[in-house]
């Protein structure tokens, strides 16, 4: 730690400042952007094995194996394990893509959670709940979702394909400087109103480009009340804003969360550790590019009627009228809905909860919670898909899967599933899911599916009735 | 990676805001281990209907689109999914540029590392390129032609200009500075 007068004579840093700083191998010149260090690199099937046969093309290996972490959650299957307890993949070509990255995991010496291993889940799940994802790390991953990781302080990002390749050869990456964005929440969210309302909430009000080009910082008395979980569904969803990352400053909460887990620093590393996490959070007066306030009392339940995850309302809010955006007018002939019209009660087939952005253990309670004593409705499908082996094993320690089951819910293995529709979980044409999950876009559920995305609360809530409802009317 | 200098081409538009990477390419054929065949999926769900016949009214399917190598978009282009998959469809069905009025960040960055070259022009420049017409993109000059031959100016960091220019791969670069990542993780060993 410097002395007092060294800190104050230092220029106010934002955590992004700080954490950008320490990793800048190689400083941005007026002709390259900055070589940026990357402490942890996640890797899935999907999007890493063309960049592994880039670097068996150029004869490169991976540089930092003990910097690499894979699992497999896109394309792997979540329905129940045959009798000799292990995973049926019947579709050839996930199959492929999963042997291929089992090979270079092995070639490459790099850690794998597999399929049947008892840590295997959703990347932005496992990273955090081993202990791998800590405040003041640069965390990268082929996949736009890693924003998760941010709310532990870290610096983290999706990459392409290419990048990927860079990272496996170098640890490295070239990268120029985001601009940074504060949200500041104020006040403290009410009862039925969930962090998946207030990060839906933001989107709606900023767009979905509306943080394109800059790295988002949370920050106020409604973030600080949010639990670790809570925060990773908010930073989950900052790509959804178009941002680079989300970060949130380390805090109590944060090392609460931490202690003890797999690779969390221990005993003395810990103390240091804790004491160089406090000092990332960023500094009065520090510079910020754009700044928004947000009002947590005002936000409602809220749930998306669109193809992309700006366009949401209030969940006993009205449809817009397209007032001659041919944009909205697309969006609600694809989703088949009136404007001028409630969403309130609108039937719907198929709840999905589960995903890297609602798919862990607080979720799965709150969606108990409204399950509990009810029966999913006629004609309705409930798929309930833990986020990670360890959500299920404490998910099922709970009772939360009797829970799930007696209602006539689904209760799966972990994976992305019906986020993304790789794996056979998929929405059937036309049809009206209520999805925990991020994204709304035409077919992402399944071609020609029709999502509405919410809260756990609000997704077990329309299981439960068959319709969009206002989960607080089922709240005792 | 292929070279950009220019470029003289129609152009095929998609005039929509906040494209996503999914409809560009769909999740489920994200499932090969190379870059092949993408193009042949490219906006699969947009230009084929359930039973794989061409819808007739999608661009792509329309006579302008037959050689066209720049699609023009509107604004928040490849928003979503970081999958790269998404530029080698595009790539692959022959693109070489997508003239919009901006793009997702992951997006733009993923196209040049590949040779497809996102050109984020002025609104009052974007709305004078009419569908089927013909343009040039001078990378060099950043600036491209419109069919009344207006230039407008296009920016590209100089860094991806240069790679696309000379045709220089950035891994290559930053393998030039394996001494300053040693020195890096030997002042950083102990951690964080």
């Amino acid at each position: 730690m410097n002395d007092g007068r060294t800190e104050a004579r230092a220029p106010a840093k934002t955590l992004f400042d700080k954490v950008w700083d320490a990793h800048v191998v190689h400083p941005a010149t007026p002709g390259t952007p900055a070589l940026l260090y990357v402490d942890l690199h996640l890797v899935h099937e999907v999007t890493s094995p063309q960049a592994f046969r880039m670097l068996r093309e150029r004869g490169l290996r991976v540089r930092r194996p003990d910097r690499t972490v894979a699992t497999m959650d896109h394309s792997t299957p979540t329905t129940p394990r045959g009798g000799d307890g292990q995973f049926r993949v019947d579709d050839p070509e996930a199959a492929a893509q999963i042997a291929e990255l089992e090979a270079n995991c092995r070639a490459s010496g790099i850690p794998l959670h597999a399929l049947g291993d008892d840590s295997q889940g959703i990347v932005h799940v496992i990273g955090p709940e081993l202990g791998l994802t800590q405040p003041g790390l640069t965390v990268v991953c082929g996949d736009s979702h890693t924003s998760t990781h941010g709310a532990f302080g870290a610096l983290a990002f999706g990459i392409g394909t290419s990048e990927v390749a860079h990272v496996l050869a170098t640890q490295c990456l070239l990268a120029a400087k985001p601009k940074s964005f504060a949200v500041s929440v104020e006040g403290s969210l009410a009862p039925g109103v969930t962090a998946k309302d207030l990060i839906l909430g933001l989107i709606a009000r900023i767009g979905t480009g509306g943080a394109s080009g800059h790295v988002l910082e949370y920050r106020g008395p409604a973030i600080r009340a949010l639990s670790m979980e809570e925060r990773m569904t908010v930073c989950n969803m900052s790509i959804e804003a178009g941002a680079r990352a989300g970060m949130i400053a380390p805090d109590d909460t944060t090392f609460a969360y931490l202690a003890g887990r797999p690779h969390a620093p221990r005993e003395g590393a810990w103390d240091a550790a804790v004491a160089r996490w406090r000092g990332l959070a960023s500094d009065d007066g520090a510079y910020v590019d754009r700044e928004e306030r947000l009002d947590a009392a005002a936000l409602e339940p809220m749930i998306t009627y669109g193809t992309n995850p700006g366009a949401a309302i209030p969940v006993r809010g009205t449809l817009p009228e397209p007032n001659g955006s041919p944009m909205l007018e697309r969006a609600l002939e694809y989703m088949g809905l009136t404007p001028g019209r409630p969403l309130l009660g609108h039937p719907i087939d198929v709840v999905f909860i589960g995903s890297c952005t609602n798919g862990r253990l607080s979720d799965l309670r709150q969606a108990a919670g409204i399950f509990a004593g009810r029966k999913v409705a006629g004609g309705v499908r409930a798929l309930v898909v833990p986020g990670s082996q360890q959500v299920k094993r404490q998910a099922e320690a709970e009772g939360l899967d009797r829970v799930f089951r007696e209602a006539g819910a689904e209760w799966r293995e972990p994976g992305c599933s019906m986020c993304i529709a790789m794996n056979g979980d998929r929405l059937e044409p036309g049809r009206y899911a209520v999805s925990t999950s991020n994204r709304n876009f035409e077919g992402r559920q399944g071609p020609g599916g029709r999502t509405f995305l919410a809260s756990p609360l609000t997704a077990a809530a329309a299981a439960v009735t068959g319709r969009i409802t206002d989960a607080r009317e089922l709240m005792s | 990676m292929q070279r950009f200098r220019t470029l003289t081409t129609r152009t095929a538009a998609l005039p929509a805001d906040n494209v996503d990477t999914d409809q560009i390419i769909p999740a489920r054929f994200l499932k090969g281990t190379t870059r092949d065949g993408l193009g042949e999926r490219l906006f699969a769900d947009w230009r084929f209907d359930e039973a794989g016949r061409p819808r007739p009214g999608f661009v792509l399917n329309r006579p302008e689109a037959r050689g066209a190598g720049a699609l023009l978009v509107g604004r928040n282009f490849g928003c979503g999914s970081s999958r790269e998959h998404a530029v080698w469809a595009l790539r692959g069905f022959g693109f070489r540029a997508i003239v919009g009025l901006s793009f997702a960040d992951i997006f733009r960055a993923n196209a040049l590392k590949n040779g497809l070259l996102p050109v984020a022009l002025e609104p009052e420049f974007h709305g004078r390129i009419a569908p089927g017409s013909e343009i040039t993109i001078d990378l060099e000059a950043q600036a491209l032609t419109l069919p009344d031959g207006t230039r407008a100016p296009f920016s590209i960091e100089p860094f991806a200009r240069h790679c696309l220019l000379e045709g220089v791969d950035e891994l290559d670069f930053i393998l030039s500075h394996e001494a300053s990542i040693a020195a890096f993780e030997r002042a950083h060993s102990q951690g964080g």
